[in-house]
C-alpha cells in the first residue's frame, strides 16, 4: 500500500470512527458505540501485532497473553483501590514489558514454526497462571466494581467518553507505530525480516532490534487489554485463550500485513463479521472458520494477496 | 511418600505415552512438509467422540475402538485431500490461518452433532479393576493398558522407522525433503500417508482416554499445545525426540502438580505454599521448555532450527 493510499485509508477510518457516535445518536442505536469500542480495543492489539508480524516477520501466536496482562492490571489495581486509568495503563505496560522481554528473548532464539509454537506455549503459560489466581476468580474471572477513573472522576462510565478515549489511544498508538516503522529502527527491523544474515554482516544485531520490537508490541497489546477490561467491566482468563491470539493474526492478515492501518481495518472486518454471523447462529465460528479456510485456499498468495487483488492495486 | 511418587510416576508415564501418540504425527508432518497443523488436536477430540458413539452402537468399547481407528484414518485422508494438500508450499502464516479456521469449523461441527454437554463412555468390564503394585498400593488396569498400548505403538513406530523402506524415506524426508524428492520419491504421497497415519494415532489417543476423561470440545486444545511443547523440546521431525519429550512433559506435569506444593511447604508457610504450588504447577512444563530451549534452541534431538 502506497503511503498516500495509506494516509487516505487512515483518514477515512479514523474520521469514520470519530463521527460514529453522531450516527449512533441519530439512529438511536447506542449499542453501536459499545461494539465500536470493542473493535477499537482489538484494533490496538492488532496494530501492535502488525508491528512485529508485518515489519519484523515474527508470527507471534501468543499476543492474547498481553491482552490478559493489561486486563488483569486493571482488575488487580482496582482491588487495591487504585482506579486511575493512567496508572492502569502504566501498570499494564510495566507488567507486559518483562514478560515480553523474557519470553521474547527465548522465542527469538528460534525461527519459523518454532517461533509460532513457542509464543503460543508461553501465552498458554500466562493463561494457566491467571487461571490459578484464585484470589481473582480463577477460571471464572472477576467482575470490575467500576470502570477506571479519569483525573479522579468516573468519566469513563459514559460509553461515549470511553469510546473517544479508546479512539484517542488508538490514534496515538497508530501515529507512534507509524513513526517507529519509518525510523531507522523500523528499517533495520524490516531489513532483518528480509535477510537477517545480511543485516548482521553490515553490523547490526538483529536479535536486539527484534527483541525491542517484540517488547514494544507486547506493551501496546497490554494497552488494548486495559481498554477491553474497561469496555466489558469483566476480566477473565478467557481473554487470553489461544483462539484470541489466532483471531488477532486473522485481523492483521485480513487487513493486509505490514501497513498498520490495515490492522485497524482488519479488526473492523473480523469483529463485524463475527457480530454479523452471531446474529444468524450460535455456531458462528463454523462459518467464520469456513470463510477463513475459503479465503486462504482461494488466494494463491494468501489473504493479503486476495485483498490486494480485490482492491485492484498491483 | 514413595508410594505416592510411584503412583504419580505411572500417571505421568500414562499421560506421556498419550502425548507421544499425538506428537508423533504432528512432528513428522512438521519435519517433512514444514507444515503447521493446528487442527491436529481436534482429531484427538474426534477420536474420543467417535469411540463414544461407536461403543454406544456396538455395545462394546473394544469394538468402538476398532471402528474409531479406520474412521480417523479416513478423516485424515479427507482433510489432506480437501485442505492440507493445497497449503504445502504456502507460508506458515497461511497454514496457521487455514488450520485455525479448521479448528473453529470442526469444534462447532462436533458441538452441533454431539451437543455441548460432556459425554462419557464406560470402561470395558475386563479392564475396569485395579492391580496391586507394592504394599497397599493398587493401580487401575485400564491406565496400565493405556501405558502398554502407547509403548507398543512407540515400539512399532520405531521398528517401522528404523527397519523399513518407508521409514527410511521418512527419515530422509525429515532431514532433506528436496533431496528425497530429487531421488524420485513421491514426497506428496508419502506425506498423505503420514498425515492420515498421524491422524489415526491422534484419534487412537483420544479413543483410549475417553473412558477416563469427560469427552468435551475443549479436550483437544490443551493437548495440542502440550504436543507442541513436546515437539519443541524433542526437536522437530524427530520421533525419538517426540518420545523423550512426551515422557518428560508427562512426568514433569503430573509429578509437579502433586509434589510441587509438598516441596514448597518445606520452605514456605503452608497456605502460601499451596497457592504458589497451584500457580506454578501448570506452568512447570513451559518453564522446562524455556530452560531446554535456552540451552538447545533446536530441542533435544533437533537438527535444524
Amino acid at each position: 500500500m502506497s503511503p498516500r493510499l495509506r494516509n487516505i485509508a487512515a483518514i477515512v477510518i479514523f474520521g469514520g470512527f470519530a463521527l460514529l457516535p453522531l450516527l449512533a445518536g441519530m439512529l438511536g442505536e447506542s449499542f453501536l458505540i459499545v461494539i465500536a469500542t470493542r473493535i477499537l480495543a482489538f484494533a490496538i492489539a492488532a496494530l501492535a501485532l502488525d508491528l512485529i508480524l508485518g515489519y519484523g516477520g515474527m508470527v507471534s501466536f501468543g499476543h492474547a497473553a498481553y491482552l490478559g496482562i493489561g486486563a488483569y492490571a486493571v482488575a488487580i489495581l482496582q482491588r487495591a483501590g487504585i482506579t486511575d486509568l493512567g496508572l492502569h495503563l502504566l501498570a499494564a505496560i510495566v507488567a507486559a514489558a518483562p514478560f515480553a522481554l523474557v519470553t521474547g528473548a527465548i522465542s527469538l532464539r528460534t525461527r519459523g514454526v518454532y517461533f509460532i509454537m513457542i509464543t503460543l506455549a508461553f501465552a498458554q503459560m500466562a493463561y494457566f497462571f491467571f487461571v490459578s489466581l484464585s484470589a481473582y476468580g480463577g477460571d471464572d474471572g472477576v467482575t470490575l466494581a467500576a470502570r477506571s477513573t479519569l483525573l479522579g472522576e468516573p468519566l469513563l462510565e459514559n460509553d461515549r467518553v470511553l469510546f473517544y478515549v479508546t479512539l484517542g489511544l488508538l490514534l496515538a498508538i497508530y501515529l507512534l507505530a507509524l513513526r517507529i516503522t519509518q525510523s531507522r529502527f523500523g528499517r533495520v527491523l524490516t531489513g532483518t525480516r528480509e535477510n537477517p544474515v545480511r543485516m548482521q554482516a553490515i553490523g547490526y544485531s538483529p536479535f536486539r532490534f527484534q527483541l525491542t520490537a517484540y517488547v514494544i508490541s507486547g506493551c501496546l497489546a497490554a494497552v488494548a487489554g486495559v481498554m477491553l477490561a474497561n469496555q466489558t467491566e469483566f476480566v477473565s482468563p478467557a481473554l487470553m485463550n489461544w483462539h484470541r491470539s489466532g483471531e488477532l493474526i486473522v485481523m492483521v492478515v485480513l487487513g493486509g500485513i505490514g501497513n498498520l492501518i490495515g490492522a485497524v481495518g482488519g479488526a473492523v472486518i473480523a469483529l463485524l463479521l463475527e457480530e454479523f454471523l452471531s446474529r444468524f447462529s450460535e455456531h458462528w465460528p463454523l462459518f467464520f472458520g469456513l470463510i477463513l479456510i475459503g479465503v486462504v485456499l482461494a488466494s494463491r498468495d494468501g489473504v493479503s494477496g486476495l485483498i490486494r487483488r480485490i482492491g485492484g492495486a498491483k | 511418600m514413595t508410594n505416592l511418587l510411584l503412583l504419580q510416576l505411572l500417571n505421568g508415564l500414562q499421560f506421556g505415552v498419550l502425548l507421544f501418540l499425538i506428537a508423533a504425527g504432528l512432528t513428522l508432518v512438521f519435519g517433512i512438509m514444514d507444515f503447521v497443523n493446528l487442527a491436529h488436536g481436534v482429531i484427538y477430540m474426534i477420536g474420543a467422540y467417535l469411540v463414544v458413539t461407536f461403543a454406544g452402537l456396538t455395545g462394546s468399547y473394544g469394538l468402538g475402538l476398532l471402528l474409531t481407528l479406520p474412521a480417523t484414518l479416513l478423516i485424515g485422508l479427507v482433510l489432506e485431500f480437501l485442505i492440507f494438500r493445497h497449503l504445502y508450499d504456502r507460508s506458515h502464516l497461511d497454514q496457521v490461518l487455514a488450520t485455525f479456521g479448521l479448528v473453529m469449523v470442526i469444534t462447532e461441527a462436533v458441538e452441533i452433532i454431539w451437543g455441548a454437554a460432556p459425554l462419557t463412555v464406560s470402561m470395558p468390564e475386563a479392564l475396569s479393576g485395579s492391580v496391586p503394585l507394592i504394599g497397599p498400593l493398587r493401580y487401575p488396569v485400564f491406565r496400565l493398558a493405556i501405558i502398554a498400548a502407547g509403548l507398543l505403538t512407540a515400539l512399532g513406530l520405531w521398528l517401522v522407522i528404523t527397519r523399513t523402506r518407508i521409514g527410511m524415506r521418512l527419515r530422509a524426508g525429515a532431514s532433506n525433503r528436496a533431496m528425497l524428492s530429487a531421488l524420485g520419491v513421491d514426497v506428496r504421497r508419502l506425506f498423505t500417508v503420514i498425515f492420515a497415519f498421524g491422524a489415526m494415532l491422534a484419534g487412537f489417543a483420544g479413543a483410549m482416554v475417553a473412558p477416563i476423561l469427560a469427552v468435551d470440545t475443549g479436550m483437544g486444545e490443551s493437548v495440542l499445545i502440550l504436543a507442541f511443547v513436546v515437539i519443541v523440546i524433542g526437536g522437530i521431525g524427530s520421533i525419538k525426540g517426540a518420545f523423550a519429550g512426551a515422557l518428560l512433559v508427562g512426568v514433569v506435569d503430573t509429578v509437579g502438580r502433586v509434589f510441587g506444593p509438598i516441596l514448597l511447604k518445606a520452605v514456605m508457610d503452608p497456605s502460601a505454599a499451596a497457592q504458589a504450588g497451584r500457580t506454578l504447577a501448570p506452568m512447570l512444563v513451559y518453564i522446562l521448555m524455556a530452560l531446554i530451549l535456552a540451552i538447545r534452541p533446536a530441542g533435544l534431538f533437533g537438527q535444524k532450527t
